[in-house]
């Protein structure tokens, strides 16, 4: 096939908007930032979960001149909506505020950074939405942020990051999920870490490309904290979104949970169901990367091994460079999957979606 | 997991022999057992400060396991002792009821591997191994690790040159959760001496590294801490891939015990897809990071997987290799797998021999 396979008015649920550097986010901080921006000569929050010349960070040819990617609400239009004829695209951002020691700081950068996304990318294009940045450095302020963008309703869900200072289940982070679920936000978490630990549970890895396998692993650790701990006990309604997590680790990481959950769930009793059913019911999984070999056949079995149709939602990751062409979708889903994980999975997950914005 | 098994009710084996190989099976040797192999220096040491893993507690474990000593509630010996530290009651309960042919000695503590004194892990990994000596001198059916001290590499490798020809040590003894990933550079003279040796290195789940147990700090429970070292069993086989040990040591062959397998496969088709836009940071591959998989690893069964659909638990150990799956029971925790029933059913005859024993006695050479 010659034509571009696309999925016409599918809503791509992860694509990274690049921002330039802190001097952008000035107009947004107030004066005793912005002056400290200035004065400490503070230019760049770009995070090493990406290296910003790293090949994967972006595809070439959606480098700018200056070898900035997504650079421009336009430059992200003409791709996603023009030449993959998406609906709708979520926008997460991932500049590096959420590392921040200070929470102060923190907070304030969340805040500047909304404040850009809804100026230069909501505001001059309808037909994106966007994630909340918050500052889990202090719940409190989390909360405060998620209160404050949630009334724009083209706010869609909650960004935090798959690599934490403690793991996400834990109790004090629960006000922020008592804020997702009364606002209809799903939590997203995206790959990438705050360093607060050493991205792998044996210490720092030498290479790039260890960090990002490692996000993997990171992403089961925060899937069985979120229910170890009992969050859908107490958050029933809390949807959550793993984003850029990779989608084949799933079903082997549930056949060992569950079988130490069947051996040792007398530890943790508000867990009173099989963990691939919790999951079944309050996770989704952005599809890529989708790592599975080419072959359509063993994307078909690692499919089959998921168990369920509701499960993935379509995403480009737009501009990072996760496959070739125009395969948003790999080769081996059926057309109903496809249309399914394009439309209907992201519609039921997002609720926010449903609604005519603005 | 803890269903009463009387030591004496099948003193005759099963009735079809099934040849069976446990590559994890777990002796206690007692500090009792190591003393005359330990200098009066350490001696006194360990009774004054005791082992000090790399967590806050000075006895048992960061985590309170579900059972005391994590055992099996009729693995205590009738005549006193921990479990599977009274060789005659274990030899009954286990080796001769499901007529096992060999197992494979995984000593945990105390052997002092991952200790915050790197000299006395030294001392004590030495005199662990002498201990099992002991063992195998009594039981032929036993074969003996070589208990590492693998934070210190140079140390590591003298012990294994050591214990190097001796037929009654079938491999090398590491746990997973070293100080640094055990790809790293630290490591390598241990992976020179096991291949100078011929001995597989063996590496089997837990151990405390001194780094939370996930990327985002300490979970709270011990379910958590079991289900996590699955995740660093996948940290740790893409610490040993990228960088570069098996071309440096391509006869190296990497046991992954207790670790699991489920994830395997997943694992290798992620690396596969990052390698394809990363390999230029790793010039030094030379092939596809599964390649490096399916040549160098090795699982063992327990816990053994269990998938909703059986047919599923089939595909993943074929796309692993039924060559590469090895028996084991971790006689005597709580989560054993009990050989006659956690195997699934609809293997072949061919794949139940080759992943009960003839796979085992491939690689330890035990013929």
């Amino acid at each position: 096939m010659t034509d571009v396979m696309t999925e016409v008015g599918a809503i791509d649920c992860d694509v990274h908007p690049s921002v330039p550097d802190v001097a952008a986010l000035l107009p947004h901080l107030d004066t005793f930032w912005r002056d400290s921006v200035v004065e400490r000569g503070l230019n760049s929050l770009d995070s090493n979960s990406y290296p910003l010349k790293s090949p994967l960070t972006s595809r070439p040819e959606w480098r700018n001149k200056s070898g900035l990617p997504a650079a421009s609400a336009k430059e992200v239009g003409d791709q996603v909506f023009g030449r993959w004829q998406s609906g709708t695209a979520i926008l997460n951002c991932l500049y590096g505020v959420q590392l921040l020691f200070s929470e102060d700081m923190a907070a304030a950068f969340c805040r500047a950074l909304n404040d850009w996304v809804v100026k230069e990318w909501l505001d001059r294009d309808p037909r994106m939405r966007a994630s909340i940045v918050i500052p889990m450095q202090n719940v409190e302020y989390a909360v405060d942020e998620i209160e404050r963008c949630a009334k724009d309703r083209r706010f869609v869900q909650v960004l935090v990051l798959a690599m934490q200072e403690v793991p996400l289940g834990r109790r004090h982070f629960w006000p922020i999920y008592a804020a997702c679920e009364r606002h209809g936000l799903p939590l997203g978490i995206h790959a990438g870490s705050a360093y607060r630990n050493p991205v792998t549970s044996l210490g720092w890895p030498t290479w790039y490309i260890e960090d990002y396998a490692a996000q993997a692993p990171g992403f089961q650790s925060q899937m069985a904290s979120l229910i170890c701990e009992g969050v859908f006990a107490k958050h029933p309604g809390l949807k959550v979104v793993l984003i850029e997590s990779g989608v084949t680790w799933l079903p082997g990481f549930l056949w060992r949970f569950g079988k130490f959950w069947r051996g040792l769930r007398t530890e943790v009793p508000w867990v009173d169901r099989a963990p691939w059913e919790i999951v079944r019911d309050h996770f989704r999984l952005t599809i890529q990367p989708f790592d599975a070999p080419d072959d359509p056949h063993a994307v078909e079995r690692a499919i089959e091994h998921l168990r369920s149709d509701d499960i993935l939602l379509y995403a480009s990751d737009y501009p990072h460079w996760q496959f070739d062409g125009d395969a948003v979708i790999p080769a081996g889903f059926s057309p109903a999957l496809r249309r399914k994980i394009a439309i209907s999975n992201p519609l039921a997950t997002y609720a926010r979606l449903k609604e005519d914005a603005r | 997991m803890n269903i009463e098994v009387s030591a004496k009710a099948r003193a005759n084996g099963q009735n079809t022999r099934l040849d069976i190989v446990d590559c994890d099976f777990h002796p206690k040797l007692t500090i009792e057992m190591m003393r005359p192999f330990l200098s009066n220096q350490w001696w006194v040491y360990l009774q004054t400060y005791g082992n000090r893993s790399r967590h806050g507690y000075s006895k048992g474990y960061a985590y309170p396991k579900m059972t005391p000593q994590a055992a099996r509630r009729d693995a205590w010996p009738p005549g006193g002792g921990l479990p599977a530290s009274d060789l005659e009651f274990l030899q009954q309960q286990h080796l001769d009821y499901y007529g096992i042919s060999a197992a494979i000695m995984n000593p945990l503590s105390p052997t002092g591997q991952g200790d915050m004194n790197i000299e006395l892990s030294v001392a004590m990994a030495s005199a662990a191994n002498e201990a099992q000596l002991i063992w195998t001198g009594r039981e032929p059916r036993l074969k003996s690790s070589v208990v590492v001290p693998y934070e210190d590499g140079a140390a590591s490798a003298a012990e294994i040159r050591k214990r190097a020809g001796n037929k009654d040590f079938a491999q090398v003894f590491m746990l997973s959760r070293t100080g640094e990933a055990a790809g790293r550079k630290r490591y390598w003279p241990i992976y020179e001496a096991a291949v100078e040796a011929s001995l597989p290195v063996g590496i089997h789940a837990f151990g405390y590294s001194g780094w939370p147990m996930t990327s985002s700090g300490y979970p709270s429970f011990y379910i958590e801490e079991m289900t996590e070292h699955a995740t660093a069993a996948q940290v740790m086989v893409t610490s040993m891939i990228m960088e570069g040990i098996f071309e440096r040591w391509p006869d190296l062959k990497i046991v992954l015990i207790e670790c699991g397998f489920g994830w395997l496969p997943a694992l290798g088709w992620r690396l596969d897809k990052q390698w394809k836009r990363l390999k230029g940071e790793v010039p030094h591959l030379q092939m596809a990071p599964s390649e490096y998989i399916k040549k160098h690893f090795w699982v063992t069964t327990q816990p053994m997987e269990e998938t909703e659909n059986p047919d599923h638990l089939l595909e993943v150990m074929n796309w692993i290799g039924m060559d590469r799956i090895m028996f084991s029971s971790d006689y005597p925790h709580w989560d054993f797998d009990d050989p006659f029933v956690s195997l699934p059913p609809s293997l072949t005859d061919e794949q139940r021999r080759k992943i009960y024993s003839g796979n085992a006695r491939a690689l330890y050479q035990l013929d």
